[in-house]
């Protein structure tokens, strides 16, 4: 009898404490991120497709097309062309090609490159409804518009409630258009949440 | 202000009816944004300003489905079910007086009534099951019913407890007894019975129960029993089933609110009124969507010893103290 009554006395206070132990979620902050609308900003180390460095005082490629990420790359995947233009000491990049079907993202190549031109993207937001998008990204013609909308992309919008590991800015580098960066339109180039 | 009475009627009719069909389409959203909260996630979000207008677009998508009706399936009953669902919530609800001059009918048998109706709710169901000819949704009838026989019986005993506290059955005059500050609410009426709060554990427990909520929701396993009793049922038929359950809840909260709780008491004892009951309805709904996104649910031997074991013990021995203590006192 005595066991019986601690039994549902002691039933009902665990009872009791799982409950207080979900109120207490109730009132806490989503840990939710709203994917179309917002989506994660990447971490340093992460590693997408790689992309051209844009130089910052110059707005141009820091590519040589010295063609040595071409030689590093165990799978065959970049296709580098340069000139050399007029009055400039070094060649430029007029052709980047990359087979990002074929790449494994070893990194060889940002590691092997002289001139530090390469970088991971932070784009984990690739997909695209044909194969054909994947396998020659443009990585000059990418830069060029990233460029473009470079203003829009770097902002991280404010009063994003998640914290600094997060950003509302949907995909990083700007995809190519026939690329679909998520399953909606990233906010980014909407410019709100 | 008093309409003459073929209006009087009419009113009522319109607003249990308008309350019913607005609370059971706001309740599910209620649900999922307060399972959303819990899990700490958004809920809906995209239909309208905070997902309000979620229940419309939900509401739609059912009107536009097929209306399937199984071909093995007994074909009145299997149509009848989900109507026989719902009338009883409404009946219900007419008795339950929302203010001081604000319900469609005082009756003096008003608590018996609502049982009686509520009782409906478990046939309908079952009924449901039954003419679906369906293996799971037959199982989960049989489930229902033991769930229903097996805790109408501590539900009816806290009741009678009440009425031989409050000495009616009238709800409009146990709503009146309980004036004057939340002390003297059921709940706290310790002189009547020291045991008070925990019958109105007991009933809350029972309630959760009959209307076949989670950690109780044995009918509608998803795991083991598809979709229970409606395993069949697409559309609106569903959807019936699914209002019903948030009809269900709403009677049970406002009996709830109205035995133990006061009604449209104020706890202050002045400023009484409609909207002291609203409060606590929707205090107790809440509760309810707490109960059930904190505990998993029960097995279902874990169920009937809970009411056969411990529950009808417990209000048997709730109301015999209830007994000495009015009898001594």
């Amino acid at each position: 009898m005595k066991r019986v009554i601690f039994e549902i006395v002691g039933g009902f206070k665990s009872l009791l404490t799982g409950m207080w132990i979900t109120l207490q979620q109730f009132f806490k902050k989503d840990v939710t991120v709203r994917y179309p609308h917002e989506s994660l900003k990447m971490t340093k180390r992460f590693r997408g497709h790689v992309v051209l460095v844009r130089d910052p005082e110059t707005g141009k490629s820091l590519c040589v097309a010295c063609k040595s990420c071409e030689k590093a790359c165990p799978s065959d995947c970049i296709v580098v062309e340069g000139i050399k233009r007029e009055g400039e000491k070094k060649k430029s990049v007029t052709e980047f090609e990359l087979d990002f079907t074929r790449c494994s993202l070893c990194g060889s190549c940002v590691e092997v490159c002289p001139s530090d031109a390469l970088e991971f993207s932070k784009d984990y937001n690739l997909a695209s409804t044909s194969k054909d998008a994947f396998v020659k990204i443009d990585l000059v013609r990418d830069m060029e518009k990233s460029k473009a909308q470079g203003a829009a992309l770097t902002e991280v919008e404010p009063g994003r409630p998640l914290g600094e590991t997060h950003s509302s800015t949907a995909g990083g580098t700007p995809a190519a258009t026939d690329r679909v960066p998520g399953p909606g339109k990233p906010v980014g180039e909407e410019g709100k949440v | 202000m008093t309409l003459p009475e073929p209006f009087r009627l009419l009113a009522y009719l319109a607003g249990v009816m308008a309350f019913v069909g607005v609370n059971a389409a706001y309740l599910v959203w209620v649900e999922r944004k307060g399972a959303a909260r819990f899990q700490r996630r958004p809920g809906p979000t995209e239909v309208g300003p905070a997902g309000l207008l979620q229940p419309l677009a939900d509401a739609a998508k059912l009107l536009s489905k097929q209306l399937l009706v199984p071909p093995d399936a007994d074909r009145a009953l299997f149509r009848i079910a989900p109507v026989l669902v719902m009338a009883p919530a409404l009946m219900c609800l007419a008795t339950i007086p929302f203010g001081k001059t604000l319900g469609a009918r005082s009756l003096d048998l008003g608590l018996v009534m609502v049982f009686a109706f509520g009782s409906i709710n478990v046939m309908a169901i079952m009924l449901g099951g039954w003419a679906s000819r369906n293996k799971y949704a037959i199982i989960s009838a049989a489930r229902i019913v033991s769930q229903n026989v097996a805790y109408e019986i501590p539900m009816l005993l806290v009741v009678i407890t009440l009425v031989m506290v409050t000495g009616t059955t009238n709800l409009q005059e146990i709503v009146e007894a309980q004036a004057g500050g939340f002390w003297k609410w059921n709940v706290f009426n310790l002189a009547a019975n020291p045991l008070m709060p925990v019958t109105f554990v007991i009933f809350f427990i029972c309630m959760l129960a009959e209307t076949n909520r989670a950690p109780f929701d044995m009918a509608e396993a998803e795991s083991e029993l598809v979709a229970g009793a409606f395993t069949e049922y697409a559309g609106m038929g569903f959807g019936v089933f699914f209002m019903a359950e948030y009809a269900n809840i709403l009677v049970g909260c406002s009996l709830g609110a109205i035995l133990f709780l006061g009604g449209w008491q104020s706890p202050f004892g002045i400023f009484s009124g409609v909207g002291w009951f609203l409060l606590k309805l929707y205090a107790l709904v809440f509760t309810v969507v707490w109960v059930r996104w904190t505990f998993p649910r029960t097995q279902f031997y874990g169920l009937l010893n809970l009411s056969w074991k411990i529950l009808i013990p417990v209000s048997l021995g709730t109301l015999v103290l209830t007994c000495v203590m009015l009898k001594i006192f």
